[in-house]
């Protein structure tokens, strides 16, 4: 599997399959689980990131969401985006169907 | 074809019942993940980068309409309207809702078809020829002994937990068209000078993180005989295997690290006990009542040449490339076996859609006997169509983006699903087949460059099998980003080889390029009637890496 999160990333997000379908989701501000990146809670720094996967990561977390994790996020201009292209293809479904995944929902709104 | 008896029926419906139960426990949160993975990977289902995939068997590649149908249904169902047909011969659906597993298998059941074993370390779906049963030249058809090794090793207790995944593949033609020399063990049916039909067997190939070519562990195996033979291989495999590193848990390792003369040996003296037991000596009842499944079907007698085929590719330059590039002699006078590409221009190899399913589905039971085949490098096959209905058959594929003329040709590409959709890939394979089927769109130019194997695979665990493609492309990641590395000179037919890499990799917006210069090297290069491969086997790695680098 690539690599989910460089050394030295300052910027993290955590992000989960959800267990009753398997869709992508991320932890939010809120703790809670949400479908969509630009609602993912952002840490800065590593014990940031450390306690943003520990707070998500309570005793009952398989009860809604599978293998949670950090990933490594670039900021500009106030804007976050995954940096890998992985977590960039996660974010937004497949590049070679882009009615499909959430890209298509945004795209449908 | 094979027909469920009362057993098959009861195994199946029993796993689908229990695995309803192994959902609902996870569902309810009776089981953990660690306790639930296991079972779930046991039926097929994987969870992927954006949601969980299911894997449908398919045995032997061979699938009646009303099988086709279901798969149709299915993907319109559970899933988003399509599927993807995979270098096992399998469907893969990239979308289904876990909880509405059991029910899709409870459908899928209803037609005689699991997905049993197309996961975990456990014997996998039994691949074969897709031609099988219609091209001249067969020993016999080799879904007879796919077939009774699909039922020796489906729920086999003593090879459910192995070191590792086991697959066998099946030929019966001196053309391997099912890639055997790369399988854990690969079958060839075969004729002795007594004339008696049985086997010789090969063990150890393989792709993934080390690849090998298979050795031939023995040259026949009387047809009785063959289940305790691979008993034999399997036990030797399950006792010695390494189950330390699942890197090197596969019987190549096992087979190279204990050298093939040692490795046959062994395999020897534990099919003589096996033998001697008497214990997997397969009655001649049980073989004559399995091949009676296997019966040619009622094909009308007819010329070998049709005046009416001949006419029709006369007046159409389009049907004319059809047949040229997709349509195969048959062994009967008076049919063809027609391929079908899934691989169209700027395509996704190997996907397709309900509609197309069900559009096959109908040809297949209106004009090839109910017959479908999946092939391994991601194709279509409708293997028993009379010549006279070979045009009518290409009008219904071409209304429905289904008659490309590309078979073997540079885009008729293997690309595994890649980054798009797999939790284990490091870059995009799919994206990448697009961009060289859109390059060599032009059906002259790959008519002029003629076979052409390329195959895609976004990681080294080998799915799009670069390895063996004649051009070989492998993704890796460095540091978030996708590169691109080459081979050259593999090849997964009888003459299985390993390609060779050509040296470092290439940038996404670099690769294409790369491909048209080999390409390009290949026609500046090549004597008269030579294929890519034989020019590569013929002046070898320096010329085309000096280009590609230079």
């Amino acid at each position: 599997m690539a690599q989910h999160a460089a050394k030295g990333a300052r910027f993290q997000a955590v992000t989960a399959n959800r267990l009753s379908d398997g869709e992508v989701v991320y932890f939010s501000a809120d703790n809670c689980w949400v479908e969509s990146f630009t609602d993912a809670d952002i840490a800065d720094g590593a014990e940031a990131a450390d306690a943003l996967l520990a707070r998500a990561m309570p005793d009952d977390f398989e009860a809604h969401v599978l293998e949670p994790y950090l990933f490594e996020v670039l900021e500009a201009d106030n804007f976050y985006k995954p940096a890998s292209v992985r977590e960039t293809i996660r974010a937004a479904g497949p590049t070679v169907r882009l009615d499909l995944g959430k890209q298509a929902e945004v795209k449908a709104e | 074809m094979y027909r469920y008896d009362e057993f098959d029926h009861k195994l199946v419906a029993d796993r689908v019942n229990q695995f309803r139960g192994q959902v609902a426990r996870r569902v309810s949160g009776a089981l953990s993940e660690d306790q639930f993975k296991p079972l779930r990977l046991m039926n097929g289902v994987y969870l992927q980068l954006h949601a969980y995939m299911l894997r449908v068997a398919i045995p032997y590649g061979t699938l009646r309409s009303e099988q086709m149908r279901m798969l149709a249904h299915i993907a319109r169902k559970y899933d988003r309207g399509y599927g993807h047909f995979t270098t096992r011969q399998n469907i893969q659906y990239n979308w289904p809702a876990l909880d509405k597993i059991p029910d899709l298998l409870d459908e899928l059941a209803s037609v005689e078809m699991h997905a049993i074993q197309t996961s975990g370390n456990c014997i996998r779906n039994v691949t074969s020829d897709q031609y099988a049963g219609a091209i001249e030249g067969e020993t016999e058809d080799p879904r007879i002994v796919s077939e009774i090794i699909r039922q020796w090793s489906t729920f086999h207790p003593e090879f459910t937990y192995l070191p590792r995944k086991f697959k066998i593949a099946v030929t019966a033609h001196k053309h391997d068209r099912a890639a055997i020399k790369l399988h854990d063990i690969g079958i060839v049916v075969k004729q002795n000078d007594a004339g008696e039909i049985g086997y010789e067997v090969h063990v150890g190939g393989g792709q993934g993180r080390t690849p090998f070519v298979a050795k031939k562990m023995t040259d026949f195996v009387p047809k009785a005989k063959l289940l305790a033979y691979l008993e034999a291989v399997m036990r030797v495999y399950n006792m010695l295997g390494r189950r330390d590193n699942s890197y090197k848990a596969r019987i190549k390792i096992l087979v190279h690290e204990t050298g093939e003369e040692e490795m046959r040996r062994v395999v020897e003296e534990e099919f003589a006990k096996i033998d001697a037991s008497n214990m997997l000596t397969v009655p001649q009842e049980e073989i004559d009542r399995i091949s009676a499944y296997f019966a040619p079907p009622a094909f009308d007698s007819a010329p070998a040449e049709s005046a009416t085929f001949a006419q029709a590719q006369a007046d159409n330059a389009d049907f004319a490339r059809f047949v040229r590039a997709n349509v195969v002699a048959h062994k009967q006078d008076g049919y063809a076996i027609v391929n079908i590409s899934l691989k169209p221009i700027g395509g996704v190899p190997g996907d397709a859609t309900d509609a197309q399913m069900d559009v096959i589905a109908d040809l297949a039971e209106r004009y090839s006997h109910d017959e479908v085949r999946v092939t391994h490098e991601q194709n279509l096959v409708l293997p028993h169509v009379k010549l006279d209905d070979v045009k009518t058959v290409y009008d219904t594929l071409a209304t429905h983006d289904l008659a490309t003329a590309n078979l073997g040709l540079i885009s008729d590409q293997i690309a595994c699903p890649g980054l798009d959709y797999c939790n284990l890939a490091n870059a995009r394979s799919i994206p990448l087949a697009q961009e060289i089927s859109e390059r060599f769109a032009d059906l002259d130019r790959q008519y002029d460059i003629g076979e052409l194997k390329i195959k895609i695979s976004g990681c080294i665990n080998a799915c799009g099998h670069h390895h063996v493609g004649h051009i070989g492309i492998l993704g890796v990641d460095k540091k978030g980003t996708e590169f691109y590395q080459i081979s050259l000179g593999g090849a997964a037919d009888e003459n299985a080889a390993i390609g060779q890499i050509t040296g470092r990799a290439f940038t996404e917006e670099d690769i294409v390029d790369a491909i048209e210069t080999l390409v390009t090297t290949y026609t500046d290069l090549r004597a008269d009637g030579e294929r890519f491969i034989d020019t590569y086997n013929r002046v070898g790695m320096a010329p085309f890496k000096e280009r590609l680098y230079d």
